[in-house]
């Protein structure tokens, strides 16, 4: 046995630090956004410095009391984003808040963003040990069918096209949000148990291994759930999540290159009739390669006004940005949830959109970090998928905002406005950090590899019943 | 707005930009443990100044030169029976594979093993009712048996000889 002797060191200390640092920036973004608009540290202000400040330190406690060894820099990062979004939220209300229709949408964030942290919280006591919901994982399955389901339901609300939302009482939720978890957490536990049937049989063609059919089931079922939302819910940006969470986590599990290229073939097929079949799909990519034509660009349903204003509004922001507070972002359409990094880009510049982006790679190779140092196959596969949802949301909301790939309505993490999306990535978090914890607490030590016990009367064992042989 | 208070708003908006570079630096140095590659980086023997400072770092005393060779029962129903020790592994209890069956109303049907790791040997509980002690204290794991440490089960006290 070889040992790796490193002092265990809990880093909470550290967190605590970072986590000063982290509520500078979330109270600091705050204080600036609404410095010339507002008056200063009014009741709003109060609110949020104490709703970070808060439920940062019960994190933080209950980090130190339930999961020592947990990852130190995760809740900082999560907390400084939450505050910067939250506070271009309150931003983007100040110009519009003398109009009486008007209710801010700010307020109603905060409250979410204390829902979430405290939904977080809640997992991180009840919930010891992450390896508990492996054995939920065909229940996971079902629950993430219902959630998808559920806006198909008379519950359902089509909003802008799409129908990702339902009405709970006081406003609305996105399913799709919450099932992105259950859905990771079925596959963690479908492909950690399967993994070896899935790798072993097959037939090989050339370089490529090919899997046998039956086991292609859940990559037709990830395929299915894909278009289904796409086809039903007309939502391309969850339709995109969901299949690359899947993939990724069947090339993390599996390490065949040959599940992928089977992958983008189905998605290809698959994106390739939503194109002819679909005005939405078509719409998005017209408006995306031909974004600066006038007549696209003032079309009035899927015209790219939106997109090419967002652009306009990072160009005016330049290398340092205009300031928060200080330029434009609220002429763009939605410029606090889908466009919110074009808003940041504007007022923060490249500088500022910089250390944003920055600070997701981190929280992700975080995610990564604790999937490499955990033992269980389930705990790695989760934490892979879960990390890789972030990192895939990131990727499409800041890649349709830059014009890389076609805009889609997908939620930036932890700042977009919309409480699903807070509470659901707030959850992820939580389980990152268990998972984390599992990762970096020192094994308890013991000798416990020989194998026993060998058979009777093999390896020179005496023949039993006869204790007085045994003095040969 | 006055030229002061513009100044103070233009400082605040680029301390902020100072402040998130901050944010992003001062997690990077948090973690450069973990990314640093090779030398002081985790592996290997802890320097001296580490031991110092976590004497748990250090692994236990360097096994005793003396190897044992044998073991006796001193006390129980099997007194004077003695068993040479080889490579494998001895379970103890009173069921009939045991290596060693106790004929002792105490023990469990498999009671405890014994088992070589390295140079030592090593005592674990399998779970049995009344316990295994080593040296007078109940076992909780596996723990390296010193030749001449009384290990009690049941009515039965085996040690190891050298």
């Amino acid at each position: 046995m070889s040992d790796v002797l490193t002092v265990a060191k809990s880093r909470r200390n550290v967190e605590a630090l970072l986590l000063l640092v982290a509520f500078a920036v979330a109270v600091g973004a705050n204080y600036i956004a609404g410095l010339d608009r507002e008056e200063p540290f009014n009741p709003y202000f109060w609110a949020q410095a104490s709703t970070f400040v808060g439920m940062g330190l019960l994190i933080h406690i209950i980090l130190r009391v339930r999961a020592k060894y947990a990852d130190p820099v995760i809740l900082p990062i999560v907390l400084a984003l939450n505050g910067i979004g939250l506070a271009m939220i309150h931003r983007l209300d100040l110009p519009r808040i003398d109009d009486a229709a008007f209710t801010p949408v700010a307020q109603q964030q905060l409250l979410w963003t204390g829902v979430a942290i405290s939904a977080a919280a809640v997992l991180l006591v009840f919930l010891k040990d992450h390896r508990i919901l492996r054995r939920f994982t065909y229940i996971s399955l079902i629950v993430s069918a219902v959630l998808l389901l559920l806006p198909l339901t008379p519950l359902g609300l089509e909003i802008n096209g799409a129908r990702i939302w339902i009405s709970v009482g006081i406003g609305t939720f996105q399913p799709g949000e919450v099932a992105k978890i259950t859905l990771a957490v079925f596959f963690a536990g479908y492909l950690s148990t399967n993994r070896d049937l899935i790798l072993l049989a097959g037939k090989k063609i050339g370089p490529l291994q090919l899997p046998r059919f039956q086991d292609l089931a859940p990559m037709v079922a990830a395929w299915f759930v894909s278009i289904g939302v796409l086809i039903f819910q007309r939502d391309l940006g969850s339709s995109i999540l969901f299949f690359g969470l899947f993939m990724a986590m069947i090339y993390v599990a599996t390490s065949r290159v040959s599940w992928v290229l089977i992958g983008l073939a189905l998605i290809g097929v698959g994106g390739y009739f939503a194109l002819q079949l679909f005005s939405h799909v078509a719409l998005r990519f017209d408006s995306w390669i031909n974004a600066f034509d006038p007549e696209v660009y003032n079309r009035a349903p899927g015209g790219s006004g939106q997109v090419v204003q967002g652009l306009f509004g990072l160009g005016s922001g330049g290398l340092a940005g205009t300031g928060l507070g200080q330029g434009r972002p609220d002429l763009v359409t939605y410029a606090n949830s889908d466009m919110i990094i074009a808003a940041l880009g504007e007022e923060l510049g490249l500088i500022g959109i910089c250390a944003i982006v920055m600070l997701y790679v981190l929280l992700v190779s975080r995610g990564f970090r604790a999937a490499l140092g955990t033992k269980d196959g389930f705990g790695k596969l989760l934490a892979c998928g879960l990390s890789f949802t972030i990192a895939l949301q990131c990727f499409v909301v800041i890649g349709g905002i830059t014009r890389l790939i076609p805009l889609t309505g997908l939620t930036t993490p932890f700042m977009s406005a919309g409480g699903s999306s807070l509470l659901a990535n707030w959850l992820i978090v939580a389980l990152l950090l268990l998972i984390s914890e599992a990762a970096r607490r020192p094994a308890p030590s013991g000798p416990m590899t020989s194998p026993f016990p060998d058979p009777p009367g093999v390896g020179g064992h005496p023949t039993p019943g006869h204790p007085t042989e045994a003095t040969r | 707005m006055s030229e002061a208070g513009e100044l103070t708003v233009t400082l605040l908006r680029y301390g902020f930009l100072v402040l998130l570079w901050i944010l992003v630096l001062s997690t990077v140095s948090a973690l450069r443990r973990d990314l640093a590659v090779g030398q002081r980086n985790k592996t290997g023997t802890p320097t001296a100044r580490e031991a110092r400072k976590h004497p748990e770092l250090i692994q236990e005393a360097p096994p005793s030169r003396v190897q044992a060779h044998q073991l006796v029962v001193t006390e129980g129903p099997l007194t004077g029976t003695t068993l040479e020790l080889t490579s494998s592994p001895i379970l103890l209890g009173r069921a009939q594979e045991a290596t060693l069956v106790l004929e002792d109303d105490y023990a469990s049907g498999r009671h405890a093993r014994l088992f070589p790791q390295g140079s030592r040997w090593f005592v674990e509980d399998l779970g049995s009712t009344n316990g295994t002690f080593l040296a007078g204290s109940q076992l909780t794991r596996a723990l390296p048996v010193e030749p001449g440490v009384p290990i009690r089960i049941g009515k039965t006290v085996i040690e190891l000889r050298p």
